[in-house]
């Protein structure tokens, strides 16, 4: 397939992806739209292009297939339409998202036996670590698959995820391939009010990580950046994406701000959205 | 005596020699480290399978995290550091990444309890049972003597889950079998007897042991059980025992709140209401000293034991 025609298709589903965190969150009144449809983008580029999986056979030890964990467990609404979309659940089980009995937690869990889900995210900060564990047992294993995790700019003020940076770098973890969403927001302000997040390059670097950056939101950057990614891999560093995105990228009246964190629209504010989003793929 | 031994060794030693025999029996075993190979004994596995072990600096809580992703790729990662590092400092990371996600992590926890000795209550975590036991599909594990915690540690790496083992710094009385099948989940019964149920856990066993001399001296007819795992708790031998008896003494290395008297406490409520009465650590935090000293002053002995076990059959 021609690039602009692979690009234009992953836009399409991208759009819908959206439409479903949208749906999902509305549906239940609850939920993080602001998030989901920032990394909506990485997400449709990694599981529709990217990475090699088996949505139909899936297994939670993931031998000779690459690996996602979203360290950032609240925009889960996006990752299960991609899940979903990917064939690894039912479509129909996204009405469920957050409700009683559902698989589709609010935030990813194992528990319920959710196709796709290799670990529990939501409490900041543990997913590098998980991810890391996960890459030495692909190397203990002969495995030359990838492991991908998604990381938010809030997320890493905890300490954790400075623990993990270092133990990568020790252990020369460089089948990795991490990402930083970098939407300059977080729940009482921006990550500069209320951290002074500056300098995320820098850090990553001074701890020993080849890193990398791109526009989150703009599919041909990402997969560019994400396949010069893939070329540094096995140089015994690991590697880190800082991806600029914005939060609520789709919705022009969810973007520039950091309102829309964990708020579900109302029924007027979901018709609005809808119609700058197009229904590609048919809503579930 | 009933029990006897020829050497006092530390249950520590009985990890690493577990967890040495494990490993080369299973190539799936790994083992990660928090700066304190030499403490938790794990240099016979680090020296013959060094591709199989992972040096996590002083970040525990990264070391949690990367056990769990461990066991995604079929390893079995054994994970050790010092208790009150391994449990308190890294709770939300076991909580989230182990316990909630059930995977196959060993948290191996050393230098439990007062008997840490003279790094004083910095050190010596008395909380960890409790925190530990709260966790659904964890399985807390609490082992008495070398022996047995190597046994222990042989055993829990053929079982599929969470597992907590916790374990100590002082040689102690190595009186069980070295030859043991360690069976997760059962209460070992030591002494049988009529007039009072024991129950004891890691240190506190031998303690039990010596109470239960003392008391034959006196007419008493102890039954004592090593409760080796807290949980799950062996309901049925244990309320099997206190229908005879009518009344129970726990004894512990750990807070009251928390540890194997309320385990036990629950259980005979729910159940069969008899008195009871405890020796364990009063909501209280330790300090330095050496470790028999520290176990004198917090009263941790085999004499507090025997009068608990008279106080309790006084309340019959």
């Amino acid at each position: 397939m021609e690039i602009m025609e692979k690009i234009e298709k992953l836009e399409q589903t991208a759009s819908q992806v959206r439409r479903d965190v949208l749906r999902m969150i509305h549906a239940k009144k609850s939920g993080h739209p602001g998030g989901s449809l920032g990394v909506t983008d990485l997400l449709v580029s990694l599981y529709f292009e990217i990475m090699e999986h088996s949505p139909k056979d899936f297994d939670i030890n993931g031998k000779n297939q690459d690996l996602f964990f979203l360290s950032i467990g609240h925009v889960s609404a996006a990752w299960y339409s991609v899940l979903a979309r990917s064939g690894y659940f039912p479509m129909k089980e996204l009405s469920t998202f957050r409700a009683i009995d559902s698989r589709l937690q609010g935030h990813p869990a194992t528990a319920e036996n959710l196709e796709g889900i290799r670990i529990a995210s939501g409490s900041l900060g543990q997913g590098l670590s998980v991810a890391c564990g996960a890459a030495l047992a692909k190397k203990l294993n002969n495995d030359d698959k990838t492991v991908y995790c998604l990381m938010g700019d809030g997320e890493i003020q905890e300490g954790q995820v400075w623990e993990a940076a270092l133990f990568a770098n020790a252990r020369k973890i460089d089948n990795l391939i991490a990402f930083v969403d970098v939407n300059g927001q977080q729940i009482d302000g921006t990550t500069f009010d209320v951290m002074g997040m500056h300098a995320i390059c820098d850090k990553w670097k001074a701890f020993g990580w080849e890193v990398m950056e791109c526009n989150g939101n703009i599919i041909a950057d990402v997969l560019d950046t994400i396949n010069r990614a893939k070329t540094k891999l096995g140089n015994k560093k690991p590697i880190i994406i800082i991806m600029k995105t914005e939060m609520g990228n789709g919705v022009d009246f969810m973007m520039g701000s950091h309102k829309w964190h964990g708020v579900a629209p109302s029924d007027e504010q979901l018709q609005n959205a809808l119609s700058q989003l197009e229904e590609t793929l048919g809503d579930y | 005596m009933r029990y006897t031994y020829t050497e006092k060794k530390d249950t520590r030693s009985g990890f690493g020699a577990g967890l040495h025999e494990a490993a080369k029996k299973n190539k799936n075993i790994v083992a990660l480290c928090a700066d304190l190979t030499g403490s938790l004994k794990m240099g016979d596995f680090q020296k013959e399978f060094p591709e199989r072990f992972f040096q996590a600096g002083i970040a525990e809580a990264n070391m949690i995290g990367t056990a769990a992703g461990l066991t995604i790729g079929g390893k079995i990662p054994f994970a050790g550091t010092f208790a009150v590092f391994a449990t308190g400092r890294v709770y939300d990371q076991i909580r989230q990444s182990v316990a909630y996600s059930n995977k196959n992590v060993k948290i191996c926890a050393s230098h439990a309890g007062i008997t840490l000795g003279e790094d004083g209550a910095t050190h010596q975590i008395l909380e960890d049972i409790g925190l530990m036991k709260m966790l659904p599909n964890m399985t807390v594990i609490c082992t008495c003597d070398y022996n047995q915690t190597k046994a222990a540690t042989m055993a829990i790496a053929q079982y599929d889950g969470p597992v907590y083992l916790r374990f100590g710094r002082p040689s102690v009385p190595n009186f069980t079998d070295p030859n043991q099948k360690f069976e997760i989940g059962k209460a070992e019964q030591l002494y049988e007897g009529n007039d009072i149920t024991i129950l004891a856990t890691g240190h506190l066993v031998w303690k039990a042991i010596e109470a239960c001399e003392i008391l034959a001296k006196k007419g008493i007819n102890a039954e004592l059980f090593n409760i080796h795992t807290i949980k799950p708790f062996d309901a049925q031998a244990v309320l099997k025992s206190v229908k005879k008896t009518k009344a129970m003494v726990t004894a512990e290395e750990h807070m009251l709140n928390g540890g194997l008297f309320d385990t036990a406490a629950q259980c005979v409520a729910l159940n069969n209401p008899i008195p009871m009465e405890a020796v364990a650590v009063m909501d209280t935090f330790g300090e330095s000293g050496k470790p028999e000293e520290l176990m004198d002053k917090y009263g941790l002995t085999a004499e507090n034991i025997v009068k608990a076990v008279e106080k309790a059959i006084s309340r019959k």
